[in-house]
């Protein structure tokens, strides 16, 4: 697996306040790359390093085996999480000029734009002020002037903020379109719902420091604490629950179900398998529910900060 | 890559396809023309009312004097007494009623007595007062037995003629000319360092509350796009300024043919008076001698001198003026910060028309045509009176050291700026964004 952005060591100080203390992160070629943490924890700062409107204190960051240089700008494609456009300029007039900004010729700007203006159906916006657009379609232009230039790295900051959930699926699927086609995908966000659906990779930041990193699904796993929900019926449910209690640590569990049962979350000892779990239970109930309990990002985003 | 141009296009477009910069730039003119059309065919039309003044003069004491003109007429109302006369005057409409009251030639000036029904005009009586003070005068002189003809022969009028040791030859006239230029040239400046600096300001903010700061700024190096506004602004400003010229000078053309009005009657009220004192050949003398002194000013000098120091003197201020938008959220934020700019500009202003004035080489005057802040007005003002060429490149030099001085604190105020929203900086924090 090769890697496309690497931030090594990066360290950033406003005055007194630090924003970021010696953080590295890899980004993998083709990946969707979560960047999670509190409010306030230095993920935008990060960011803007990436895209050189920051300059690191410290470190440095390389982009597909380079040291960052101004030239790299228009292999980046990023959205703010601040962001607008010129209010009274028109809409066609203003993606052209962001694209060129960005390195692309007119002509080329021209098609591509007409590319993607089919591909939305708002040709007809063309000639219209962003004044006279609503917000989620002015998002919509921003969307695609960051993509336009077919940026290797492309950085969303919180994408879906300002998005009504069907235009937020528009743009989650041609997030994974891009991904699909080639491009590396940065996110950065809070909101764990969309990085359970995207991300493939994620690192954690918390009080200026990386306090986690890896595969989404590594992470689960090393997070997961071998416990089991399930759910059992039998004819005496209190000597059940004593005869579980002298041989595993449980503790009530609540999730749907038919049968009037016993709900509980049941951990596994050190040397026990799901399969000693599985034989010690059905020799004493009958089994109508049996799921791992897999920490979702949320649960590791909140364990792991508290933690620290 | 190099975004430049491509930035100072949009800022142009953005300034002049701007509705309210459209309407600016063809309403001023109108305006302007209008309002002193306007004035000159008011004045015309004072001018052409015939004022016909009634005179009660028994011994015909100033009738050499008062000889009607196209615009006064002088009526002479013989064997009247003084209420018939007045009611006369009242009733015919003459404007008013002259009486000279038949009395030893050392009393009658302080009972000469104008009868109307509304104040008079001012000018009107000093103009009547002129002629009669200098009649009696002269009516005195000869009483006293003075011989008139020899006091017209000793009149002298005396006109030093200045030459600077260099032997180049200047005159009253010309001082007066370079003080005009100086000050137009000034003047000028100041205005479009306040109206421009302002609308690049403006645009800065714009962006920072539009929220398209970031994304641009992900593109271009701040500096590039701080740069790109002042430029594109000021190149837009003086489309504007050409624009203003040229259609003033259109507008002035059409209004005197269509409405026949002679603009160049609104600068003076008394048309008939001008027209009195331009046939004085005194006066006429002047005037030949103003245009020589025109031709003999340092022409190129004083044109290539007002661009480079317009320039400087220009961009300077924009940087500071683009630092400020940067520096805060919304335009009522930029108070505080506007001071420090406009205070050297305004003692700029006060220097050229006092101190420059007085003594165009003094220390003071050499002093502020060097500071950056001050020089570009001052030694505008102070080049029409011959200032040596290493002078003008020294301070040219410090200028543009500074406006590179200036631009690299404003981009630092400017990159660090534009990212912050919600909170009005202190020029504390101003100093830590220095570091950053």
């Amino acid at each position: 697996m090769s890697i496309l952005l690497e931030a090594n060591n990066i360290s950033k100080n406003f005055a007194d306040f630090q924003a970021l203390s010696d953080v590295s992160i890899q980004v993998p070629k083709r990946s969707i790359f979560g960047l999670l943490g509190p409010n306030g924890a230095g993920k935008t700062t990060l960011i803007r390093i990436i895209n050189q409107i920051t300059m690191p204190d410290a470190g440095q960051v390389i982009l597909d085996g380079e040291p960052l240089t101004p030239e790299h700008v228009q292999y980046i494609g990023y959205l703010p999480e601040e962001r607008g456009l010129y209010k009274s300029m028109k809409v066609g007039e203003q993606a052209l000029y962001l694209a060129q900004l960005k390195g692309l010729s007119y002509a080329q700007a021209k098609k591509r734009l007409n590319y993607w203006f089919e591909k939305f159906e708002i040709a007809h916006w063309w000639e219209k002020k962003i004044q006279e657009l609503s917000k989620g379609m002015a998002q919509k232009i921003q969307f695609i002037v960051t993509v336009l230039h077919q940026p290797k790295l492309l950085i969303f900051d919180e994408p879906f903020s300002g998005f009504d959930p069907i235009n937020a699926n528009i743009i989650k699927d041609e997030i994974l379109y891009l991904r699909d086609e080639g491009a590396t995908v940065i996110f950065s966000t809070h909101r764990m719902e969309s990085v359970e659906e995207l991300c493939d990779h994620i690192a954690l930041i918390h009080q200026s420091k990386k306090i986690l990193e890896g595969k989404l699904n590594d992470i689960k796993r090393t997070h997961k604490t071998n416990t089991f929900e399930v759910g059992l019926s039998a004819n005496d449910l209190v000597q059940l629950k004593s005869e579980i209690a002298s041989r595993f640590k449980f503790s009530k569990a609540d999730f749907r179900s038919l049968e009037d049962d016993l709900k509980l979350n049941i951990q596994l000892g050190a040397k026990d398998t799901p399969r000693d779990l599985l034989a010690f239970l059905n020799e004493n109930a009958q089994i109508n529910h049996f799921v791992e309990v897999i920490p979702n990002a949320n649960d590791i985003f909140i364990q792991t900060v508290n933690n620290n | 890559m190099n975004h430049l141009p491509l930035i100072i296009k949009r800022e142009f477009f953005a300034k002049v396809k701007n509705k309210s910069f459209i309407i600016m730039t063809f309403l001023s003119p109108i305006i302007i023309v209008g309002v002193l059309s306007l004035i000159a065919y008011l004045t015309s039309v004072n001018n052409d009312k015939v004022r016909t003044v009634s005179v009660l003069d028994p011994s015909d004491l100033l009738q050499k004097v008062l000889v009607s003109t196209d615009y006064t007429i002088y009526q002479n109302l013989e064997d009247m007494d003084l209420e018939d006369a007045k009611q006369l005057s009242s009733s015919n409409g003459s404007y008013g009623l002259l009486h000279v009251p038949n009395v030893e030639l050392d009393k009658v000036s302080d009972q000469i007595k104008f009868y109307s029904k509304e104040s008079p005009s001012l000018s009107f009586i000093s103009s009547l007062e002129s002629k009669i003070e200098k009649h009696l005068g002269e009516l005195k002189l000869i009483q006293y037995g003075v011989d008139l003809s020899k006091i017209e022969a000793a009149k002298t009028y005396v006109d030093v003629n200045q030459e600077s040791f260099e032997g180049v030859k200047t005159s009253k006239a010309g001082s007066f000319l370079k003080l005009l230029f100086g000050a137009v040239a000034g003047y000028l400046l100041f205005i479009f360092i306040i109206v421009y600096g302002n609308s690049i300001m403006r645009s800065v903010i714009e962006e920072k509350t539009s929220r398209i700061i970031e994304v641009i700024i992900s593109s271009v190096k701040p500096i590039q796009l701080m740069l790109g506004k002042i430029f594109g602004t000021s190149l837009a400003g003086i489309t504007q300024f050409a624009m203003w010229v040229v259609l003033c000078f259109v507008l002035s053309l059409v209004a005197s043919f269509v409405f026949g009005v002679d603009l160049s009657a609104a600068q003076t009220s008394h048309q008939a008076e001008v027209v009195e004192a331009m046939s004085n050949p005194q006066v006429n003398s002047d005037f030949q001698e103003l245009i020589l002194e025109f031709h003999s000013l340092p022409m190129w000098n004083l044109v290539i001198a007002f661009v480079l120091f317009f320039i400087g003197g220009y961009l300077l201020y924009s940087s500071l003026y683009a630092a400020i938008g940067a520096a805060v959220d919304n335009e009522t934020d930029t108070q505080q910060f506007m001071l420090p700019v406009i205070m050297p500009l305004m003692l700029a202003v006060y220097i050229g028309a006092f101190t420059v004035v007085e003594d165009p080489h003094g220390s003071i005057s050499t002093l502020f045509s060097y500071i950056p802040f001050t020089s570009p007005v001052v030694m505008l003002m102070r080049i029409p009176f011959g200032v040596p060429l290493w002078e003008q490149i020294l301070s040219l030099l410090i200028l543009v050291l500074s406006f590179v001085i200036t631009v690299w604190i404003a981009a630092k105020i400017y990159r660090v700026g534009i990212l912050m929203h919600g909170k009005k900086p202190t020029y504390k924090e101003l100093l830590k964004w220095l570091k950053y």
